[in-house]
């Protein structure tokens, strides 16, 4: 398409070309720094947690011996003479977390088992919608659920129950993580080929066989990842247990007790009037850096894991 | 190895067989059907709890218009959704760039190498910080060391580094859905990686990046845990100073250093409280955030849906 005009543009192109492909080159070259500034931001963010908490914790540990803090099993920061026990903290979050776990474990995998093996399409899509709909309720509102209305409900069944507990929480958590473990578990048994599928159908295996004696082992790493990151979530949840659990450290691991978790712990000191500096303040950083390891754990094991089975197929 | 037909002479009985497996497949259906229904219960007797036990205070008018008080059914929520859209406004304009810029480098920009692992593995698991991790970060570092005391701005910048892996993994994600023909072809047009990116990969993951950015900013609107550990407080009888005012230059950045309340801290104060009154209240304020962030969560979903189509 030889045009006149056209082959005027072309030879005025050769003419600025250089300093327009400079004029190119540096825009892409400042567009890189800059957002490669925001990545790098992002990795601040964890050298920012890892310092506060460190340095605030190292301040507690010259005051508490760590003996103290990992044998102890009184946790009174408030009292005139403090102890410095974890293991009220830990019981709490242990008894909760592993209600919650109890509900949302085997009702993940149920639900995913039927999204993934057994809803037609129509069904998975309007019930997605839903479980993200029951995951954008904020937590507070979860804990006042446990503490008005679950807590009396229960009460109708277990009379000794009291107001503050933690199997009210625990159970309302496990249903608030339910589409956090459906959704990862699902992903797994997705990522399972189809043709494993096929070959199962082909041999005869009905949809229940097929699920339990093809698909679920096949997707068994990235199940367990979905529970231990399902496991992180929970440890680390804060306002039901705040709400509905009571606040106050014992060292129980009788669900119909109320107690405080590490998680709670720090908002109780964050909502008192808690002085900078003062053992108490440095106590909820110690706590934290606590729950920061025991997540940080999880979180590991659980991407490791799901890393494994993308690999795998 | 016994054919079929010795199989049925030997007295196997394939049809009560099939009829055992297609008794359990209704058995296990019936059970998946059974947990979702659970779930939507809960979900339903949740919203309609609250609206029931809140409808006194959410039908009258001064409930959004007055500031807390003493006496419950006087309390209004006036400086937690004025507090809340504040705070949201200065996560959104931190978070969302940032998370955006960064989701483009790593999918973009990033070649393999240690500081892209470093990033990879860091972003992924930040996901999983418990979020009162970040309230230590933000009291640790903002209002002790750099003295910046309880205010939005605190506030906004410690939802958004919480909400930040939620937006760089979804624009990963949607960058990562458009079809690699696409950006082949705007390379074999000699676009180099920044005219590529700017006018062929993000206008199409556009859906997606917007709707990541709405996930991050409704889970930012219902997070209590961070804010309470920054200090802040349940009773605010004030309002920040108005970020417009009628005299030069108009326009005013004093309401980031007020000190402030949101909805979910609103909420939380209401409900420690032992009066039963005051349940109806933070009934109420509830209702007011589920209504807040579903409305945004319905958004990102009709977003998608008409992406998708």
């Amino acid at each position: 398409m030889a045009t006149p005009s056209s082959r005027r543009l072309e030879t005025s192109k050769v003419q600025v070309s250089t300093h327009f492909l400079r004029k190119r080159e540096m825009i892409n070259q400042v567009a890189r720094y800059i957002l490669m500034l925001a990545a790098i931001i992002s990795v601040l963010v964890t050298v920012g947690i890892v310092y506060v908490l460190l340095s605030e914790a190292l301040v507690f540990f010259e005051q508490v011996s760590v003996w103290e803090f990992v044998s102890s099993t009184s946790w009174t920061p408030m009292f005139s003479r403090p102890t410095f026990g974890i293991w009220p903290l830990l019981s709490g979050t242990i008894v909760v977390s592993g209600i919650a776990l109890a509900v949302s474990i085997p009702f993940g995998l149920i639900l995913s088992v039927y999204l993934s093996e057994y809803a037609n399409p129509k069904v998975r899509e309007t019930v997605k919608p839903i479980l993200e709909l029951l995951e954008g309720v904020p937590t507070v509102v979860y804990g006042y659920f446990a503490l008005i209305v679950v807590t009396p409900l229960l009460q109708t069944f277990l009379p000794g129950l009291p107001g503050f507990n933690m199997l009210a929480p625990g159970l309302v958590m496990g249903i608030m993580i339910l589409p956090y473990t459906t959704s990862l578990s699902e992903d797994a048994m997705r990522a399972v080929p189809n043709s494993m599928r096929e070959g199962a159908y082909a041999l005869g295996y009905s949809r229940f066989h097929t699920a339990t004696k093809v698909v679920i082992p096949a997707a068994m790493s990235g199940i367990t990842a979905a529970f231990i990151l399902a496991m992180s979530r929970a440890v680390g949840e804060t306002m039901v247990v705040a709400i509905a659990a009571g606040q106050m450290p014992n060292f129980t691991f009788n669900p119909m007790e109320g107690a405080a978790t590490i998680t709670t712990f720090i908002v109780q000191v964050s909502m008192g009037d808690v002085s900078h500096g003062s053992i108490a303040y440095l106590s909820i950083f110690a706590a934290g850096m606590v729950l920061f390891l025991l997540t940080l754990i999880f979180n590991l094991i659980g991407f490791y894991l799901r890393k494994r089975y993308r690999q795998a197929y | 190895m016994k054919t079929l037909s010795e199989n049925i002479k030997s007295g196997i009985d394939y049809a009560s067989l099939s009829r055992k497996n297609r008794s359990r497949d209704i058995i296990f259906a019936s059970l998946g059907i059974i947990v979702l229904f659970i779930a939507i219960t809960t979900l339903v007797a949740l919203f309609l709890d609250l609206a029931v036990r809140g409808a006194p205070r959410l039908t009258d008018p001064d409930f959004y218009t007055s500031f807390p008080s003493r006496r419950p059914l006087d309390a209004g929520i006036l400086s937690a959704w004025v507090g809340t859209i504040m705070v949201m406004l200065v996560t959104a304009v931190i978070a969302v760039p940032l998370g955006i810029a960064a989701g483009l480098y790593l999918e973009e920009y990033a070649s393999k190498n240690w500081l892209t692992d470093v990033i990879e593995v860091n972003v992924s698991n930040l996901a999983g910080v418990p979020s009162i991790v970040y309230g230590l970060l933000a009291l640790g570092l903002f209002v002790q060391t750099f003295g910046m005391g309880e205010t939005v701005l605190v506030a906004g910048l410690v939802l958004s580094l919480l909400i930040l892996p939620i937006i760089i993994v979804s624009t990963r994600e949607s960058i990562r859905s458009i079809p690699s023909e696409l950006r082949e072809a705007a390379y074999g047009l000699g676009a180099n990686q920044w005219q590529t990116m700017a006018m062929y990969i993000i206008p199409a993951a556009k859906p997606g990046i917007i709707t990541g950015a709405i996930v991050g900013l409704s889970r930012a609107i219902g997070e209590t845990a961070p804010i309470i550990t920054i200090g802040a407080l349940s009773f605010i009888a004030f309002l920040p100073q108005s970020p417009v005012s009628g005299d030069f230059p108009f326009i005013s950045f004093e309401w980031l250093n007020s000190g402030f309340t949101v909805m979910p801290i609103q909420m939380y104060g209401w409900v420690s409280r032992p009066q039963a009154d005051f349940q109806i209240t933070a009934a109420a304020a509830g209702v007011v955030l589920i209504v807040m962030t579903l409305m945004m969560n319905a958004l990102a979903i009709y977003i998608r849906y008409r992406a998708r189509k």
